[in-house]
């Protein structure tokens, strides 16, 4: 019951949210507080989370299952969901002023909100194939619908098409893997597949077809190299709040179910997975970082970015070994923060006349808004990998993992594509201190937005300085390898 | 004597840096005033430090110790020897000068200048300082952020590509000298089960030769890039050009240092056999020869003054890394001392030419020449900085270069003659660009009536003028002070090598000065 009570909490609050739009209220007062709702939702649905892990280390355990072997609450699942709910809360707050803007401020956003975070919720926990499509597929639905939430914008249609058409194909080959594992071991259940697959044949035709249709499913969600042509478009029409949370919330509750099916699960055959990471990893790398050089959209940029850290991220599953798990979910802790913090900047972007979508509004920032620059340069120099920042915690992580497994080259090559990534990060820093302001119109801030951008930054910088409590509880999950 | 004294002197700048932020932008008097008295401060305390340091006792000094990240063995330690507190010593000064000096020439955005003004600081004193290598490369990427900005805001023309191509290039060969720490790191544990970055445990470590030069060359990368030695070099004369002049006398006086630094205190002590490799150390003295020579060479070329004194720099920075290859006494000595020479010299031609730069707006070594007539005290100062510069007798440049040229003589007597050509030419293109601008009539009529150095001008230069004399007359406290690193430094290499193996040139003591 506990399993369930995050999702049950994060559901009922989201159809509140939606009754509040059905009962005919003012679209600008229900949007309030369906918002106030969600924040109070995710708040109460991360308490409970706090719960389960005291539950379990009340039990002395490092997981349990339950629901008849549907959900599980172990290390993995309460760090992701941890992360993906505080990402949700960050979201709510940085798109009301957004929203509002748009005069799109529906409660109906809020909800798809929730619902979608219920949906990351059973990615992150399940330890079932039918569970964990579920809640797949709930959460691509809701950002389906967020990406192309504002009607009115051309580009967000286009982005919510194509993202959709893209997404449900690569669900349905996906699910053609699932129904293959189903096949080999006769359960849904992750152990007894994971059994199954251990005692076929080395090199059986059906795991490894159910292995690359898993994988192909799996990269998509994560904007991997050659699955990531969705992300540039449907990142850069969404609305710039929902951009941001599915660059950080869906992309960490995917990485969760990757831990849980490839490293867990399909542990046995390692070998027929790994080289497509490796590639996947490299390629990422390589595109995300060379195609953002040349960007003038910024939320393009972002999305690129995106694709290059998600490479780093199977660099740290590829090592494998304890710190290698250890920098993968110490990574996804410090990506959340400063993607999201990056994101709020760009959300106070869109102004008043100004889109706020290219390299070029960023203008003169650090005159205008000196406070807001400063701490959007500490965020870029930690998406960059600068010390002090944690982005180059996490990263360190990264490479020291792969040294320790021997994989010399891909640690160079990682380290190569830190220095080139500085270049675009730096167009950004150029525009805001080396150019002169073009416009005097404020920034759309809003009490939420400097709050996120706050904590983001300064989280960003004292994990940076004093990492050792986080290396810490990143050190005692990563242990737990089931 | 304050306990913590080094902890204090490190992080004085950035807490100032702190208190600079909160004051309100419009005040720029008060911006120039705090950076002043933090950086004076932070001048007091080194200089306190220096009177309670000892050259009798061996190793590190004042060391300050915290466990900061077990998870990854790096802690916060700190500690100094002869040849850090030189460098802290440097340090503290030039940035006291580099910040009063900006009074004239930063008139807009002061906070944001003074405040990565102080970070570079603590920066720079965090190289320095650092004895554990993690902290180490934090600190030695940290300087590259207020350069940057240093650079690309308050600079010249092409200041935007001058900041990026400079940290680009730098960032590159630092993440190969992290590549080459970690090297050492796992070495280390997977010898003895303790994974740590402190570099008096990594100095116990017996590596083979093979792995010591895959970890040398890593390390050069970071190093050459920094100091900078050919060919990786070309970064230098834009970003010294571009900087405004207190980013110019940084960079050439303190942040060029952290190279031959980081060779002094990392490569040699860590990795002997590979420092005492024979074609290594060939290697490093070619390259060290020919940016002592083509540094030179396009100096003769040069038509913008700074441009100028920037790769002089490269040619000077030449003769410091031929010094630490001669691996000698005298070789070691000559180059720390050189090194601080350098920094006190060509810190000073900048500000020359910042001077000049203020009145005229232009570098164009052309658009001058009789300027003696209408700045006589200027020309005076220029003439001691030229001539200091070019080694002459009497000067701290002289000291430098003939102890530095001793110790190659001991090694090679090849180098040593390369060596003095590079002199020579230094000579040529100091006295040659003296000439142009200084002497002869005046051929152009703005020039005529150029106000002579300004008090505050006359303030920055002095102690920089004090400090070019009491060298070049009486040298002998910085060599009390470089004796025991320096002998603890070659003891290391010489002891980790068989003696057999040794090439027949190297020899620890030189001549007894």
């Amino acid at each position: 019951m506990l399993a369930l009570l995050p999702a049950i909490v994060l559901v009922l609050f989201g159809c509140v949210a939606i009754f509040l739009d059905v009962t005919g209220r003012k679209m600008e007062r229900s949007g309030k507080q369906a918002m106030i709702f969600g924040l109070a939702g995710t708040a109460l649905a991360l308490l409970f989370v706090f719960r389960q892990n005291s539950f379990l280390g009340s039990l002395k355990l490092d997981h349990v299952v339950t629901c008849q072997g549907a959900v599980t609450i172990d290390g993995l699942g309460l760090l992701t969901n941890a992360i993906t709910l505080g990402a949700t809360a960050i979201f709510l707050l940085i798109s009301y002023k957004f929203l509002v803007l748009h005069r799109e401020n529906n409660a109906a956003f809020y909800a798809l909100a929730l619902f979608a975070e219920t949906g990351m919720y059973f990615m992150a926990t399940s330890s079932e194939l039918v569970t964990l499509f579920l809640g797949i597929e709930l959460t691509s639905i809701c950002f389906y619908v967020m990406v192309g939430f504002t009607r009115a914008d051309r580009r967000a249609n286009e982005a919510a098409v194509k993202y959709l058409l893209l997404g449900a194909v690569s669900s349905g080959i996906f699910l053609y893997g699932f129904s293959l594992l189903y096949g080999i071991a006769g359960s849904t259940e992750l152990n007894a597949i994971a059994q199954a697959v251990s005692h076929r044949a080395p090199h059986d035709p059906i795991v490894i077809l159910a292995v690359v249709t898993i994988c192909t499913g799996l990269l998509f969600k994560i904007s991997g190299v050659p699955f990531h042509m969705w992300a540039p478009d449907a990142y850069d029409g969404a609305p710039t709040p929902v951009a941001g949370y599915l660059s950080v919330a869906s992309k960490v509750a995917a990485f969760a179910v990757i831990m849980r099916l490839l490293v867990f699960t399909l542990e046995p055959v390692r070998f027929i997975w790994m080289p497509i990471l490796i590639v996947v990893a490299v390629l990422s790398m390589s595109v995300g970082t060379i195609a953002a050089l040349s960007q003038e959209r910024l939320k393009r940029l972002f999305a690129y970015s995106a694709i290059a850290h998600a490479g780093y991220v199977l660099l740290g599953i590829i090592a494998g070994n304890r710190t290698g798990i250890q920098g993968v979910y110490l990574y996804l802790i410090v990506y959340a923060l400063m993607t999201l913090g990056a994101f709020t900047v760009l959300v106070s972007l869109s102004r008043r006349g100004i889109a706020g979508e290219k390299l070029s509004d960023l203008r003169g920032l650090a005159a205008t808004h000196p406070v807001h620059a400063a701490m959007f340069v500490i965020l870029l120099l930690s998406l960059a990998g600068i010390p002090p920042t944690a982005g180059f915690l996490g990263k360190y992580y990264i490479l020291l993992a792969l040294i320790e497994t021997g994989h010399y080259i891909l640690a160079g090559i990682a380290s190569a594509y830190v220095v080139v990534s500085l270049y675009f990060y730096f167009r950004l820093v150029r525009e805001m201190y080396l150019r002169d302001a073009e416009t005097t119109e404020p920034l759309a801030t809003s009490f939420g937005t400097r709050l996120a951008l706050g904590a983001t930054s300064a989280l960003t910088l004292l994990i940076g300085i004093f990492p050792e409590p986080v290396l810490r509880m990143g050190f005692q999950l990563a242990g737990v390898g089931r | 004597m304050p306990p913590h004294l080094l902890t204090l002197i490190l992080f004085l700048p950035v807490a100032g840096m702190f208190v600079l932020l909160a004051l309100p932008s419009s005040k720029q008097k008060f911006h120039f005033i705090w950076a002043n008295i933090v950086s004076l401060s932070t001048l007091l305390l080194s200089m306190v430090l220096a009177s309670q340091f000892s050259t009798a006792r061996e190793g590190f000094q004042f060391v300050d110790r915290v466990s900061w990240i077990p998870s990854i063995g790096a802690q916060y330690l700190i500690g100094i020897d002869g040849i850090s507190l030189l460098m802290v010593l440097l340090t503290t000064l030039i940035t006291a000068l580099a910040i009063f000096c900006s009074y004239r020439s930063i008139t807009s955005r002061t906070k944001l200048y003074y405040a990565m003004l102080l970070l570079l600081e603590t920066g720079v004193l965090g190289v320095f300082l650092s004895l554990d290598l993690f902290l180490f490369y934090l600190f030695w990427d940290l300087v590259l952020i207020p350069m940057y900005f240093i650079i690309g805001i308050y600079g010249g023309e092409r200041r935007s590509y001058a900041a990026i191509k400079f940290f680009l290039y730098t960032l590159l060969g630092s993440v190969f000298m992290l590549l080459g720490f970690l090297a050492l790191y796992f070495a280390y544990g997977s010898r003895t089960g303790d994974y740590t970055f402190d570099i008096e445990k990594l100095l116990t470590l017996n590596l083979s030769p093979g792995m010591e030069q895959w970890i040398f060359f890593a390390l050069f990368l970071g190093f050459a890039v920094k100091i900078p030695m050919f060919p990786f070099h070309t970064w230098l004369p834009d970003a010294h050009t571009e900087a405004p002049t207190a980013g110019s006398v940084l960079l050439a006086g303190l942040l060029l240092k952290m190279g031959t630094y980081g060779f002094l205190r990392f490569s040699l002590p860590l990795l002997p056999k590979a420092s005492t490799q024979p074609w290594i150390v060939h290697l490093m003295v070619t390259l060290s020869l020919i940016a002592i020579i083509y540094g030179a060479l396009v100096c003769l070329t040069q038509r913008d003054w700074k441009r100028l004194i920037a790769y002089s720099s490269v040619s000077h920075l030449g003769f410091c890394t031929l010094g630490i290859f001669a691996l000698n006494v005298h070789g070691l000595e000559g180059s720390v001392i050189q090194q601080v020479n350098h920094g006190i010299t060509t810190g000073l031609l900048f500000l020359i030419v910042g001077f000049i730069y203020e009145r005229r707006h232009t570098r164009e070594i052309s658009e001058f020449g009789g300027l003696a007539r209408s700045m006589p005290l200027y020309a005076t100062v220029f003439a001691i900085a030229v001539f200091a510069s070019a080694g002459l007798p009497l000067l701290n440049g002289f000291i430098g270069e003939f102890t530095i040229l001793s110790g190659a003589f001991g090694a090679n007597r090849a180098w040593a003659v390369v060596g003095v050509i590079g002199l020579i030419l230094g000579a040529a293109y100091l006295l040659w660009l003296y000439q142009r601008t200084m002497l002869g009539s005046v051929r152009h009529e703005e020039n005529r009536n150029l106000r002579d150095l300004l008090w505050d001008e006359r303030l920055v230069v002095a102690p920089l003028l004090v400090l070019i004399f009491f060298i070049g007359l009486y040298p002998t406290p910085l060599f009390n002070v470089l004796d025991r690193p320096v002998k603890q430094i070659l003891g290391r290499i010489h002891t980790s090598v068989q003696p057999a193996a040794l090439p027949q040139s190297l020899s620890i003591d030189g001549d007894q000065r």
